[in-house]
């Protein structure tokens, strides 16, 4: 899931303005991520209408990143959407811009920062799993992966600032390298982290577009 | 190997190695580096110059070894994977190689996190493992990581990495160790011993595998110039190990200065003893002026001994 983080709301407004604003949710990630659902999208309308800002009206997509469907829900909205200065978008940086491409002309605001690929833990607890570095290494480390796990993306090992299970740049930070190390010798495996792993092809992570 | 570097040389006919650590300024003073090394000259075998250690901003450390060979004096440069993705570490192997470095110590680096620009972006496109392999394929092989060949002049590179006995999973510390050795370190500067029990478990491992034939291992000292030091190691410096009794004794001490030389002193007896351990890599921070009493007192004078 695409984890996100809904931006202060001074600066949203500094963003809007003084409106009026169309508001757009989306019903996938941002609904988990209590970002962008339809109970976070209201509760942002009221607030704008508590600072006399005009809310023209609201939609969740069902979700932002898709294209066509994003089409086919918008029509129903378009005076609203024709009465706003500004469209505030609560969902992930690719949902925003799906929306920019329907609406080049409009303002598009971004009303969340998009933090990372990772899974839902909790209720309210997102960890980091992915960097989409378009060349999976999971199968040489047990199905965990350092590159996204590890603030350094070490592929031979932890380095000297692994303490107790910790990682040195913050403590309530598993160190992945640690978990690594314990699930392959409990599976008798630890001969995998004996082979140098070759530098990282980073071209594969540039892809830019894929045709089915 | 062709050439040799006097540190490659000391190590080679067995002699014990003293290296010590000069931290560039923040600035762009030469003569800063210049005086500290003054105060080293035969003190050591080969002077490091650290790569922004700490993620901190400092006078480079290429200009550093340039001033120190200006001097005659032997650097060690240090390069980290954290602020330059392979091209450009490459590029500065050959540029080191180019002005007569012949000693290069290759580490991943302290997070950026750590240093005076914490919003930086981190690079580590390498990790040092990589880098010291591409290293000795530049040297010995003449090819780029690329596999592209190199033209005009392998560089003359003892290559040196660095190992922490002391960081966890510790099981795991002889594996990489090993793993350093294989991508081809020449020799290893360890993290600062203060734990000797825990170093003599790791060096066992070394020496049941017979690494300490395969690699020269220099044992990291760091005299304590001031409680406030110690405590700064021993609770924020990720990676160090100051056991309780010697921070007991630090703060105890009525001089802490004289009591941290005193450890240090006892630190460079003992790890001497240990068979494998073939030399030590002082490092004094803001306190380069005590490494010649303690090279001199503690019998490693004059170089080489």
């Amino acid at each position: 899931m695409i984890i996100t983080r809904q931006k202060n709301f001074e600066d949203i407004l500094c963003s809007v303005e003084k409106g009026p604003v169309f508001l757009i949710g989306c019903s996938e990630c941002a609904t988990l991520c209590h970002t962008g659902g339809e109970e976070e999208v209201l509760a942002i309308k009221k607030k704008f209408e508590k600072k006399n800002i005009k809310v023209t009206g609201w939609v969740i997509l069902d979700p932002a990143c898709h294209f066509l469907n994003d089409k086919r829900l918008l029509k129903s909205h378009i005076n609203e959407i024709n009465l706003a200065e500004k469209i505030l978008v609560l969902a992930c940086g690719n949902g925003i811009q799906t929306v920019s491409e329907i609406f080049d002309k409009s303002d598009i605001i971004s009303g969340t920062d998009t933090l990372f690929l990772g899974e839902i833990k909790r209720l309210t607890d997102f960890q980091r799993r992915c960097s989409l570095c378009g060349d999976c290494l999971l199968d040489l480390f047990g199905g965990l992966c350092p590159i996204s796990r590890c603030p350094k993306e070490m592929l031979n090992g932890p380095c000297g600032g692994s303490i107790k299970g910790k990682c040195e740049i913050n403590t309530d930070l598993e160190c992945i390298w640690d978990i690594i190390y314990s699930h392959l010798r409990e599976k008798g495996q630890l001969n995998k982290l004996k082979a140098i792993q070759k530098p990282k092809d980073w071209s594969k992570s540039i892809e830019m577009g894929r045709i089915l | 190997m062709d050439f040799r570097s006097n540190l490659n040389k000391v190590l080679s006919e067995g002699k014990f190695a003293v290296t010590a650590e000069i931290g560039p300024p923040k600035g762009s003073d030469a003569n800063v580096i210049i005086k500290k090394a003054e105060n080293l000259i035969g003190c050591a075998d080969a002077f490091n110059i650290t790569d922004n250690q700490t993620a901190v901003v400092r006078l480079s450390s290429l200009s550093g070894c340039s001033i120190l060979l200006k001097m005659n004096l032997e650097p060690i440069m240090q390069i980290s994977c954290r602020d330059r993705n392979r091209i450009a570490l490459q590029s500065d192997v050959l540029g080191a190689s180019a002005i007569g470095v012949r000693n290069i110590l290759f580490i991943t680096g302290d997070h950026q996190l750590f240093g005076n620009h914490p919003d930086a972006k981190g690079v580590y496109d390498l990790d040092s493992i990589q880098l010291i392999q591409i290293v000795k394929n530049m040297r010995d092989e003449g090819i780029f990581q690329s596999g592209d060949r190199i033209i005009s002049g392998n560089p003359e590179i003892y290559i040196g990495g660095v190992a922490n006995p002391f960081a966890d999973p510790f099981n795991y510390r002889v594996d990489r160790l090993e793993k350093k050795i294989d991508a081809g370190s020449d020799f290893i500067q360890t993290q600062s011993v203060f734990n000797l029990d825990k170093f003599n478990i790791w060096m066992d491992e070394v020496r049941s595998r017979g690494l300490d034939t395969k690699v020269h291992i220099l044992a990291g000292i760091t005299p304590l110039k001031s409680i406030k030091m110690t405590e700064r190691m021993k609770f924020n410096v990720p990676g160090v190990d100051i056991p309780d009794h010697i921070y007991d004794k630090m703060k105890k001490a009525e001089d802490p200065k004289k009591e941290g030389y005193n450890i240090a002193y006892d630190l460079i007896c003992e790890v001497k003893k240990i068979k494998g351990v073939h030399g030590i890599h002082i490092t004094a921070l803001f306190w380069e002026e005590i490494i010649s009493k303690l090279v001199k007192e503690t019998g490693l004078y004059p170089r080489p001994i």
